[in-house]
């Protein structure tokens, strides 16, 4: 179910943003408006929708409007235009008390440079957004205390933010969004301003807490690798315009516009692709058939090994060429010759792990689920080609 | 130029002038009797004790406030001020500067506030800023005495009007100057006007107001020997009467009690900024 539903959003700057409006509608650029009447177009007509429970990330340059795209959201920016539906109401239509309520109660924010207010101790702004809504002293203290210990900050409620690290206070910041308990998390480049193993730690830690909390986080970046990382749908956005929503794969596989061609360029596509991504349909046999329909499915399929399941699909071993003709002369099974010990691999082990194993096998890697099941195979080819970046094969895919 | 016959300027201010005596004697009766209350209250309470009991107070106070080194200044200056015989004259000065400055926090702090919230008000009070600061005291003292009769309190008038600009001007800037991220922050939590302004950009702009209100106590101390020219008491007068018999003795004592207030002012104030700053 979508909680969010942006319809045609738009954010124009300027002295008469009606007027733009209209040059928006009939199609003009916004270079084309800034040129001629002088205004500057934030975002431009964006519409998305975002189900309960996802990881949003909007991504762009410095510029795009990402961060303007998330002030529409609880109108620390006014919209100039367009709809957003929370749960089928319109927060652009509420008016200034029902906005304070809905800003209180449903949507926490965290931002780039923490925004934490220096004359408060820790505790204080974590308490802050309970503070306003009159919630009284003890219990808001209890809830400070639990988003505190939440983000791993228990102990340090009396201290001053400017007593601790960029990190410590960024899950001050965090613990403060999370404390009124929001339905909607609102980060803008949350992570950006800190060390990059830091950041990767935030990282970690915001996944984790998503997989028990089950928020709904927009998350905004400039990074892809964040993005790619944390994103359950990713939109990336390019001079107020959404060029593409969609998965973190779908991006990587099908990029929409030759600018997130572009932008994708530079990710390390090993680390980024799985060996879901490149496996294929393997060769298979099964236990009960003989050494010489073996070697003829061989041939027919130009490999010199197989690999063997029972009739479930669950892996069993690995058959090669030389042993199958051994096996026809002395009148040996399948089962005889079976080679058990097989290296497996998750579907979900990024490319960038495969070459070990891949170096020390002389066969293609099999991919296994948790029950042992054969999913598919790699093979060197396959790696190599998702990695020069063309023909990635459909995942699971059977050729 | 010579064709265009002068504008009669001074003939306006006058019968504007005229105009609001005629029509508001009571406001400025009324205005007169708080001032004169304010002002005569402090003077008591300053004057209630016998001279060594307050000079031990306001060094308690001094030693609470700040460091040992005001306290001793404070002990030493007062006591100086007392065996030259001006200690009643002074707490006259005191009171006055006290209710200038009080009335100025009263009248400036909430304007400052107004004009960080509207940058419309802010371009209208500006240039009036302006024009209250360098326009010279004695042009406003005339008008002030027409209304409010001589005495003290056009002279407390005068010195608002002289010492209120820094209090507006600082607690304006000190308001503007909170991070652009943190009023952000505290309205996306749903922070009512009035909770951003009393949780959030009051308290960070505290130390740059204080440094306004601190501007404006030395100002309006700066005012008194202006202000004794309308028959305001105190130092002031005694300045002003040595300068007129020429006599450099008297002058001179007076004017160094003027200085030891000021300095006890100027401390005693910034060290309330410092108190304040966890």
């Amino acid at each position: 179910m979508s909680i969010i539903e942006a319809k045609q959003l738009t954010k124009i700057f300027g002295s008469h943003p009606e007027q733009a409006m209209q040059f928006l509608k009939q199609g003009w650029t916004k270079e084309r408006i800034l040129k001629e009447t002088r205004m500057t177009v934030g975002v431009n007509q964006a519409s998305f929708s975002i189900e309960a429970g996802q990881i949003f990330v909007i991504m762009g340059l410095s510029g795009s409007g990402k961060s303007t795209l998330i002030r529409l959201l609880n109108r620390l920016i006014e919209p100039t235009s367009g709809q957003l539906l929370f749960e089928g109401r319109d927060i652009v239509q509420m008016s200034a008390k029902e906005l304070r309520q809905f800003r209180r109660k449903k949507m926490g924010m965290v931002f780039q440079k923490f925004a934490l207010f220096p004359h408060r101790t820790v505790l204080q702004n974590v308490e802050y957004g309970l503070e306003i809504q009159g919630i009284e002293k003890q219990a808001r203290k209890e809830m400070a205390e639990q988003a505190l210990q939440l983000v791993g900050l228990g102990g340090w409620e009396n201290s001053y933010p400017d007593q601790l690290s960029g990190g410590m206070q960024q899950r001050v910041g965090l613990a403060r969004g999370l404390a009124n308990d929001p339905d909607i998390l609102l980060m803008d480049e949350a992570f950006s301003a800190l060390d990059p193993l830091i950041r990767k730690d935030m990282q970690d830690e915001l996944l984790q807490l998503q997989s028990t909390m089950k928020k709904t986080i927009i998350f905004i970046t400039h990074d892809l690798d964040e993005a790619l990382r944390i994103g359950d749908k990713i939109a990336l956005m390019k001079d107020g315009v959404i060029v593409q929503i969609g998965t973190p794969d779908e991006i990587l596989i099908k990029p929409a516009t030759p600018y997130v061609e572009k932008f994708i360029e530079d990710v390390d596509l090993s680390k980024v692709l799985t060996a879901a991504h490149v496996m294929r349909k393997p060769a298979t046999i099964t236990l009960e058939r003989g050494p010489r329909v073996a070697l003829q499915l061989m041939k027919e399929q130009g490999v010199s090994s197989l690999y063997v399941t029972d009739k479930g699909k669950k892996l069993l071993g690995v058959i090669t060429a030389e042993l199958a003709s051994a096996a026809l002369k002395e009148n040996l099974s399948i089962g005889d010759i079976l080679i058990k010990e097989v290296p497996t691999i998750d579907s979900a082990t990024p490319i960038n792990e495969l070459f070990e194993p891949m170096a020390a096998s002389s066969i293609p890697l099999a991919v296994t689920d948790d029950t042992n099941r054969l999913l598919g195979i790699v093979i060197r080819g396959a790696v190599f080609a998702a990695l020069a970046g063309n023909a990635i094969p459909e995942a699971g895919g059977a050729n | 130029m010579n064709n265009i016959p002068k504008l009669p300027l001074g003939n306006w201010i006058e019968s504007l002038e005229s105009w609001l005596e005629n029509h508001f004697t009571p406001l400025f009766d009324f205005i007169r009797l708080i001032i004169g209350s304010i002002v005569d209250f402090l003077h008591h309470v300053l004057l209630f004790s016998p001279s060594i009991l307050m000079i031990l107070i306001i060094t308690a106070l001094a030693w609470f406030l700040g460091k040992w080194k005001v306290a001793a200044f404070a002990l030493i200056g007062l006591l100086l001020i007392d065996n030259l015989g001006y200690w009643e004259h002074a707490m006259e000065t005191l009171a006055i500067v006290l209710t200038a400055s009080l009335l100025s926090i009263i009248i400036g702090v909430p304007t400052g506030i107004l004009c960080a919230r509207s940058s419309f008000l802010q371009g209208i009070i500006t240039p009036l800023l302006d024009l209250m600061q360098t326009m010279p005291a004695f042009v406003y003292l005339l008008p002030a005495v027409s209304f409010f009769s001589l005495g003290v309190v056009p002279g407390v008038i005068a010195s608002i009007i002289f010492a209120v600009p820094p209090t507006i001007r600082l607690t304006n800037l000190g308001i503007r100057q909170v991070p652009s991220e943190l009023v952000e922050a505290a309205d996306a939590f749903g922070s009512t006007p009035n909770q951003k302004l009393f949780k959030l950009q009051l308290p960070m702009a505290l130390p740059t107001m204080m440094a306004g209100i601190n501007q404006t106590i030395m100002l309006s101390l700066s005012m008194v020997v202006i202000s004794s020219m309308i028959g305001a008491q105190g130092l002031g007068a005694d300045v002003y009467r040595a300068v007129t018999q020429t006599k450099t003795g008297i002058g001179f004592e007076a004017g160094i009690s003027i200085v030891v207030l000021a300095i006890l002012l100027d401390r005693m104030s910034n060290h309330i900024v410092k108190k304040n700053k966890r």
